[in-house]
């Protein structure tokens, strides 16, 4: 069975809708795992040892695993305790969390680095340590870390292709679909992987405006 | 926590671990290979070399690992490469891995200071010999630390021969989630035993990097 | 305890860091509008005394009082953290290093604070900043980021910033010592139109002829405690303690 590309035009359609689905999962898990990766970042370094040590745990437990493990526990284990989620939803949580463990460790580095005048100064102004840390100390960490943020996006689009394990009907899996029916795998997964690329680049694109547009303020 | 359910499964998880820790090992081997080469072809003096260097790392960075798992797997009879699962899982996520630690091994050779390339020439060393000699003993021990965040991935990266059903670590976990309905157990037993291997290994680089560090 | 009399008051104010005592027993009163330097060599104590009127040194002994208000009231966690808040939106503070904020703009740096704590407007900010900028001359790089700043105009915002909330008094730590000398005069033009204006300022400086021509009093300290304290006239011409001549004479022979 050689190549023959015209298996694909019927399938189109199915693609197209594929790319839609793992351009919302990768959005969806990335804001996640932004905003998470901020909170666990906080609480890594501000909330007291009690609540500090479980997520540590916890942290360690994603670092130390395969996402696709992580990935079947979330959505089978909610399953188990009653909490029945939409394959998507699973997939945003698995995604998003699992990535802002790793945003989480970037974060606590900036952070860290940001100069302790800034504290003084705002605290000087009559901030709170709380405003003191929204407004000057985490604006400043994560417009430090934007670039590798950015390449965990970027690897979280390539990872949103495990979801399909768990049937989320995103472009690995609309691919699987086609497969299914017209039994060539070459064809399908080279075009998945051309999408995958064009995704890849747009978001590469993206992150480049970002990065320098925050050049400015150095 | 059924404990009595993990005692009696995992001799087979142990079993699963053994072909994760072969995969990792085959896999991380094949793609310091692939980096070694990919970083020679990126960094050469001939455009050719370079560019399919950069070709090799952009495809292979830019699109899913189990993308590239499944086109070789499934869609290589097609073009006439018939591989086993164990065989497409090794091949497969080497490559993969090499197109990283490409990047990587680049990062370090070029990190070092073009005087030290410089001052080996002056002295009448080669181009080949001024690198063989002088950058490379230097890029390597800057390079333990980095390729030790490609391994960690590498070695969570095996799970992914599991969708093609290598019974590996997540393999097992998988099925057995599905035979026993007890996802936190299995995925206990999962966790600590990838937790171990990738906790000794970190150790093991981390002893590699202070071994070869030069006095500051 | 008595009810205190001067603007500022400072009562016993004492601090150590395990057996070390970087201040002992200061005791100091600043009248409304009169202006303070604060004099004396590294280590002396004198910014740890600057600090610890906003409180970002906390004292170990002693009180410190503005406006007849304790400021290290001693009170649970909590509501300390309250009236500190509170006190420090009525005390400015100007850092030798800025501590500008680099994401903000200038404008931003100046109407973040009362924009958050007063809750004024958009348009109030707007206008509250334009004010205050042009106060120190520096309205035209209203839009500017701080790293696009030389040395001296970022004092000047630093200090535009402090003013917008509108302080009772305000505190220099250094403010020149990080500066170029030619960018130095533009900041002490400030420093000298607050004056003018009857602000209330306690000055960390190391500048002998700014401390002459601008304050009422001089303090020299050395080793945590007020060596010698009078109007510069007679601190600098005539002093009355060995520490303070020989100070005096080591800055003059430095500044050669």
């Amino acid at each position: 069975m050689g190549l023959d590309f015209s298996v694909l035009p019927p399938f189109y359609g199915t693609l197209a809708l594929g790319v839609l689905w793992t351009v919302a999962i990768t959005a969806a898990s990335a804001v996640l795992s932004f905003f998470g990766g901020i909170l666990l970042a906080v609480i890594a370094l501000y909330a007291p040892m009690a609540i500090r040590l479980p997520f540590r745990f916890l942290a360690w437990l994603f670092m130390g695993t395969p996402l696709l493990l992580q990935l079947f526990l979330i959505y089978f284990g909610l399953v188990q305790i009653g909490i029945d989620l939409p394959a998507f939803v699973a997939g945003v949580i698995g995604l998003g969390f699992h990535f802002a463990v790793y945003n989480s460790e970037l974060i606590q580095t900036a952070m860290i680095a940001v100069d302790k005048g800034q504290m003084e100064a705002a605290r000087t102004l009559g901030l709170s340590r709380r405003q003191a840390l929204i407004k000057v100390v985490v604006p400043q960490a994560v417009r430090d870390v934007i670039p590798p943020i950015g390449n965990n996006m970027i690897a979280l689009l390539k990872d949103s292709a495990l979801v399909s394990v768990i049937g989320v009907s995103e472009l690995t899996l609309s691919a699987q679909r086609a497969i299914g029916q017209t039994y060539r795998a070459f064809e399908f997964y080279a075009a998945a992987a051309v999408l995958y690329y064009i995704i890849n680049l747009g978001m590469e694109a993206v992150l480049r405006w970002f990065e320098n547009r925050n050049r400015l303020y150095r | 926590m059924d404990t009595e359910l993990i005692l009696k499964v995992y001799p087979y998880f142990l079993e699963a671990a053994l072909i994760t820790i072969e995969l990792s090992v085959l896999t991380i081997a094949l793609g310091l290979i692939c980096g070694a080469l990919g970083a020679t072809a990126r960094l050469s003096r001939f455009k050719s070399l370079r560019f399919l260097g950069a070709a090799y790392v952009s495809f292979f960075r830019g699109t899913p690992a189990l993308i590239q798992l499944f086109l070789l797997y499934f869609g290589g009879p097609q073009i006439g490469i018939q591989l086993d699962a164990f065989e497409a899982g090794v091949i497969g996520l080497g490559v993969n891995i090499g197109a990283y630690m490409t990047e990587t091994m680049r990062g370090a050779i070029i990190a070092i200071d073009k005087g030290q390339g410089e001052a080996a020439r002056t002295l009448g060393l080669s181009r080949s010999q001024a690198f063989r000699k002088v950058v490379l003993p230097q890029a390597l021990r800057l390079m333990i630390r980095p390729l030790g965040v490609n391994i960690n991935a590498q070695i969570k990266g095996t799970a992914l021969v599991s969708a093609i059903s290598v019974v590996e670590l997540t393999y097992t976990a998988q099925r057995y989630i599905g035979s026993t309905y007890k996802p936190f157990e299995m995925f206990f037993l999962a966790g600590v035993l990838y937790l171990v291997i990738i906790t000794i290994t970190g150790k093991g680089v981390a002893y590699l990097d202070r071994k070869v560090r030069l006095p500051a | 305890m008595t009810a205190p009399h001067s603007f500022v008051e400072i009562r016993h104010a004492q601090k150590s860091y395990g057996t070390l005592e970087v201040l002992k027993d200061i005791s100091l009163n600043v009248e409304r509008g009169q202006i303070v330097a604060i004099i004396g060599p590294s280590g002396s104590g004198k910014s740890t005394l600057l600090r610890a009127i906003n409180d970002l040194d906390p004292l170990t002994g002693g009180e410190i009082w503005l406006d007849g208000v304790q400021v290290n009231k001693a009170l649970p966690h909590r509501q300390y953290e309250k009236h500190i808040n509170q006190m420090r939106q009525e005390i400015g503070m100007v850092f030798q290093h800025f501590n500008l904020f680099p994401h903000l703009t200038v404008r931003e740096n100046v109407t973040m604070a009362p924009k958050l704590l007063k809750k004024i407007s958009d348009k109030e900010a707007d206008k509250l900043a334009e004010e205050q900028l042009d106060h120190v001359g520096m309205l035209e790089r209203i839009d500017y980021y701080p790293a696009q700043l030389s040395g001296g105009q970022k004092q000047r915002v630093a200090i535009a910033r402090a003013l917008a909330m509108k302080p009772k008094l305000m505190l220099f730590d250094e403010a020149t010592s990080a500066l170029d000398p030619e960018l130095v005069e533009e900041v002490n033009l400030v420093m000298k139109k607050l004056a003018q204006e009857h602000m209330t300022m306690i000055i960390v400086t190391h500048e002998m002829d700014f401390a002459a021509s601008v304050c009422d009093r001089v303090l020299f300290m050395d080793q945590g405690v007020v060596v010698e304290e009078g109007p510069p006239e007679q601190v600098f011409r005539n002093p009355t303690q060995e520490r303070t001549r020989n100070f005096l004479r080591k800055h003059l022979e430095g500044a050669k």
